[in-house]
């Protein structure tokens, strides 16, 4: 029988690791991530787990710590967000390229300029070329349950994972949670078992060599190829953990999308409000969906672009900006995996939430009546947006996509 | 387990070790680091004095020594610095292009 609770986000990833009692946790304090290992270190404490807690003085030797540990074979993990994330840059891509399945969980807040520390995903989109798998979440449960799916994943495929959610909204909202019994966790997760590892004294092992010219190229390709083999791991671990539990899993969740006339694409919490401006619309008779992608990195470009072409104008929700002056990270990639099919949709974008600014159910109203206009015009205007930001030239009557193009 | 000797620079992708581990001591004796030479020293055995000042100068322990006089260069680890030219007082040292034949 599974465990109701409640608590928060930060919480239901610790009891996940509690449950799993991984080897090695090296981390370092950060808003919103801090609790996580404060409630860790206090399972330790307990004698709940029997972590080797490694206190570092730094999230670059976090990472280091969980580099060290997982080479030497033992299942590594930490936690960090924002600019400990950004601290932490050089060795994501040491983890990646030698292919070590550390598990990170990830607590979206915004990278610093001006000072913030309230939630968006400028922190793991600006880590999305590092080679990690990366799992976004709308709640706690849905934190709770990829973490736990996470380490089956990446030691299957070795490659390291970020389990992502959203700083404050999630990771310190407190709400009912279903939780495993312990056994079922820790064998749902089961035992690392790394074929060759540093302490395995049968064979000597150098891990992470000096990669030349003639031999680096080809390690980039196999990252690659290992991303794309990801796809289809991700899903059977998904389906063994529906078997388990009876929640579904899969690269992203349609909601309400079979007879929808317009959609939206949208990755964590801000999903939970994008659904019940659908119920709302829905109940005026306004054809209206919804996508929230679950996994970002490996990108699932053939499948999404499937469920886009369900409608006839798609709205792309970045929580990041990159300054490419053409779009977010999620518009540029999911419109791009349209560009070869005939039936595509519009396709605009819209920068929203950053800096923990609050997107709400009239702002999707917005955005639905806007797609709605570019159904009936033909004209998608201009296709990189904002919402929810102050701007002279919109007065109380909110954006006019005629007005954006001056 | 794939081991080094069965690994060079024709490899593909696919027949590289995941992460580009390597699963055994000592593959540095399979690599050729003088390859990247573009002078190389002649040694000129008739000038030479044995004086073995070149042979503590070599940065790459490039000069065999044997039974107190010194041996031509090892051209595996040569890398071509000149530094022995340089040092050499007798004029034993020739400094020419290393031009690699055609494979």
């Amino acid at each position: 029988m599974a465990i109701r609770d409640r608590m928060s986000g930060n919480e239901a990833v610790a009891v996940a690791m509690r449950q799993i009692n991984p080897d090695v946790m090296g981390a370092f304090p950060i808003t919103p991530s801090t609790e996580i290992p404060q409630y860790f270190s206090q399972y330790i404490a307990d004698g709940k787990v029997d972590t080797e807690f490694v206190a570092v003085e730094s999230e670059h030797s976090a990472m280091s710590v969980c580099i060290g540990a997982a080479a030497a074979g033992a299942r590594a993990i930490t936690a960090t967000s924002s600019c400990g994330l950004a601290y932490m840059w050089e060795l994501l891509y040491v983890a990646a390229s030698a292919r070590l399945p550390i598990t990170m969980a990830v607590v979206n807040r915004a990278l610093t300029g001006p000072i913030n520390i309230n939630n968006d995903h400028s922190d793991s989109m600006g880590a999305r070329d590092s080679g990690w798998i990366q799992i976004y979440a709308e709640n706690n449960q849905e934190v709770y349950d990829n973490y736990i799916q996470a380490m089956p994943i990446s030691e299957t495929i070795r490659l390291p994972i970020m389990i992502c959610q959203d700083g404050f909204i999630t990771s310190h909202g407190v709400s009912n949670i279903e939780l495993l019994e312990d056994e079922k966790v820790k064998e749902f997760v089961g035992e690392y078992t790394p074929d060759n590892y540093l302490l395995k004294q049968e064979n000597p092992l150098a891990v992470g060599p000096y990669g030349i010219s003639p031999y680096y190229m080809e390690i980039k390709r196999q990252q690659a190829q290992a991303m794309k083999d990801a796809m289809p791991i991700i899903m059977d671990v998904a389906k063994r953990y529906e078997k388990l539990t009876g929640r579904k899993y899969g690269f992203f969740e349609e909601y309400m999308m079979d007879d929808a006339e317009v959609a939206l694409v949208v990755i964590g919490s801000s999903a939970g409000t994008g659904k019940e401006a659908v119920d709302r619309l829905r109940a005026e008779g306004k054809k209206v969906g919804l996508i929230k992608l679950r996994v970002f990195r490996p990108f699932p470009r053939v499948q999404l672009a499937e469920a886009m072409c369900k409608v006839k104008a798609v709205a792309i929700m970045d929580k990041a900006e990159s300054f490419s002056n053409s779009g977010g990270p999620l518009f540029n990639e999911a419109r791009s995996s349209l560009y070869d099919l005939p039936n595509k949709p519009y396709c605009i974008n819209y920068i929203y939430g950053l800096g923990g600014r609050d997107i709400t159910v009239e702002d999707y109203y917005e955005i639905y009546n806007d797609l709605f206009i570019i159904n009936e015009t033909d004209d998608p205007g201009d296709v990189y947006r904002y919402v929810g930001v102050r701007d002279s030239r919109f007065g109380e009557g909110g954006f006019d996509h005629k007005k954006y193009e001056e | 387990m794939k081991q080094a000797k069965d690994i060079n620079e024709k490899s593909t992708w696919q027949e590289l070790t995941i992460g580009a581990e390597i699963y055994e001591p000592a593959t540095s004796v399979l690599v050729e680091t003088g390859d990247w030479r573009v002078m190389k020293p002649v040694f000129k055995e008739e000038n030479c004095k044995h004086c073995m000042l070149c042979v503590p100068y070599c940065p790459d322990s490039s000069i065999p020594v044997k039974d107190g006089k010194r041996l031509d260069f090892d051209f595996v680890h040569c890398k071509g610095c000149g530094i022995c030219v340089k040092v050499c007082p007798f004029d034993a040292i020739d400094f020419v292009k290393d031009l690699k034949e055609e494979a």
